[in-house]
């Protein structure tokens, strides 16, 4: 055996030796533990199953069955895509605006304004999210007040069912545009200057150049950049849990909260295995949308 | 003067747009030096009459908050180191060495990237248990060790290695490691910066799994913490900005002085890992 072990060590090459540390890590703590959620989401793996593997048994697809029947999971899918799909044009449209201002020729600070939109990128999701509790507040609150300017009346903003998803949707779009903004900064500043000034010399006005240079220009980039937004605001989890704690009236309450809820306060770690595999066949939805499309770009 | 019609309108737009990014970070920071009645006055104030420590000494006086300081600079730490000795030397390799099935695996992957970290979070919860590595810093740092943004990511830098510089350090008879420590590595320096930041931030931000593995309060990162806090003392706003504070301000620094580095990695990633 051990003289097998030794010849087989002499067949592997220094390339093997120098991958195989993280490849183990990411077999067991990462891929194993993949298929190890497939096969849960077909057990009833509960707090008895936690505590002893054998009180485990095969359920087939109960788990999905009962999801797909239950008013609770649709509710929570019908937020995470509104949350998704409302959120991310905002988010990529303030992006796109900002990057192109980024990169006007003439504008002073550059850096200065770069560093600071991108502030809030970093800075600690959950602790921004409680800054923003307060920036929403009904009374004290500086949106409400700044609305106040302008003739709006005083909006409940996490008190409110309707409006509690928009507030998230504004704190999120505050927290995150920097990073896609940054991205397609990158893709204008690819665009060559001549194109810009054929179509000027050509007559076309700024919204003409905008429709026919700048967005051709930043087109496979802002899909890409889009798509990836979307799947990452699908997994929507911090925002509510510090902000709204899924509600009011669970308006803000999402798949992942929802998996959160079911595996780690319930114990039904099955049950939200099957809630994280619906999750991830969105996430591979989106990402093969993604493939096929960046061959028709390609 | 067409020119300067749209740079008066980016300019004016960039203006407004940072002023709307960095006030509630700015409002945080004036509100945690503000004394209780300041902060929870009616409307609400922008800049304290009166400052005063007084938040951030209860913070650390009696909410432990040097503790959870600690505990994410552990954990930031640690994750960090794991991540830069485990994807350094994968990125490297496939970068650079040539062995059995490298293609096939890296295809693999690159396939990998679409899952969810969530996805794998019920199973590794079990894992963990059975190791007895919930509620400790380990745990914690488990999916930063490898990831595979960060074997992306080094490996998209090594590729630009020139192999003439390898191969003469091999024919002078350096071995594979000799080589990696002492010609791969310092040139690799940069790219090493970039995934450190990542990595640095992204532990110190993370939410859900801390959440997931630590019950016990002893070893709760600052997001932690503060969410702990703010169920319990959200009336006390000049106290929760403080913890908010004391919990963005590290990154923000980071962010700040390392910024070309962390710029680099999310403009050659674009992939989220």
């Amino acid at each position: 055996m051990s003289y097998d072990l030794r010849a087989f060590v002499k067949h592997l090459s220094p390339g093997h030796v120098f991958v195989a540390p993280a490849l183990l890590i990411l077999f067991v703590f990462f891929l194993a533990p993949v298929a190890g959620a497939f096969v849960m989401s077909f057990t009833d793996f509960d707090i008895y199953a936690l505590a002893d593997l054998k009180n485990l048994s095969f359920i087939g697809l109960d788990n999905y069955i009962s999801l797909l029947g239950s008013p609770l999971f649709w509710k929570a899918f019908g937020n995470t895509a509104y949350f998704a799909l409302v959120g991310t044009p905002l988010s990529i449209a303030l992006s796109l605006g900002l990057a192109m201002a980024l990169n006007t020729p003439g504008v002073g600070l550059k850096p200065v304004f770069r560093t600071v939109l991108f502030g809030p990128y970093v800075a600690t999701l959950v602790a921004a999210a409680i800054i923003w509790r307060y920036m929403l507040d009904f009374h004290f609150g500086w949106v409400n007040r700044g609305l106040g300017v302008v003739g709006v009346p005083p909006i409940d903003w996490l008190g409110d069912p309707h409006w509690s998803m928009p507030a998230i949707i504004l704190f999120a779009v505050w927290k995150n545009f920097g990073y896609n903004m940054l991205i397609l900064l990158a893709a204008l500043q690819k665009i060559p200057d001549e194109l810009y000034e054929s179509a000027r010399v050509d007559g076309a006005g700024p919204w003409s150049r905008f429709l026919h240079v700048t967005l051709p220009g930043v087109a496979p980039v802002l899909w890409m950049v889009a798509l990836l937004t979307v799947a990452g605001y699908f997994q929507l989890f911090a925002e509510p849990y510090v902000m709204t704690q899924g509600g009011p009236a669970q308006s803000t309450f999402s798949l992942l909260f929802y998996m959160y809820q079911d595996g780690f306060k319930y114990w039904n770690l099955g049950h939200a295995s099957a809630t994280a595999f619906i999750l991830f066949a969105i996430l591979i939805g989106i990402s093969f949308i993604r493939n096929r499309s960046q061959e028709a770009f390609a | 003067m067409i020119k300067r019609v749209p740079t008066l309108i980016a300019g004016t737009v960039l203006v407004f747009a940072t002023i709307w990014a960095a006030f509630p970070l700015f409002w945080m920071t004036s509100m945690s030096f503000m004394p209780e009645a300041e902060a929870n006055a009616f409307p609400a104030r922008l800049l304290p009459v009166d400052p005063t420590l007084d938040n951030y000494a209860e913070l650390f006086a009696y909410q432990h908050m040097g503790r959870y300081v600690l505990n994410s600079l552990f954990v930031a730490c640690l994750a960090t180191a794991l991540s830069l000795a485990f994807n350094v030397t994968a990125g490297y390799a496939f970068a650079k060495l040539r062995f059995k099935g490298r293609e096939k695996l890296f295809q693999a992957l690159l396939a990998a990237l679409v899952i969810p970290g969530q996805l794998t979070m019920l199973p590794l919860f079990f894992l963990l248990k059975n190791l007895h590595l919930l509620n400790t810093y380990v745990g914690v740092v488990v999916p930063f060790m490898s990831s595979l943004f960060g074997i992306f990511l080094v490996r998209q830098y090594a590729l630009s290695l020139p192999d003439e510089m390898l191969q003469a350090a091999r024919v002078d008879g350096a071995s594979e490691w000799q080589v990696f420590r002492r010609i791969v590595l310092p040139n690799l320096r940069p790219i090493m910066v970039t995934l450190g930041v990542f990595t640095f931030l992204a532990a110190w931000n993370d939410f859900l799994w801390p959440l997931i593995v630590l019950s016990d309060d002893a070893y709760y990162t600052l997001p932690l913490a503060i969410a702990a806090l703010s169920q319990e003392h959200l009336q006390d706003q000049g106290l929760m900005m403080a913890g908010a504070t004391v919990t963005i301000a590290p990154v923000l620094i980071l962010f700040i002085l390392l910024q070309r580095h962390y710029v680099r990695g999310l403009l050659s990633g674009s992939v989220k890992g």
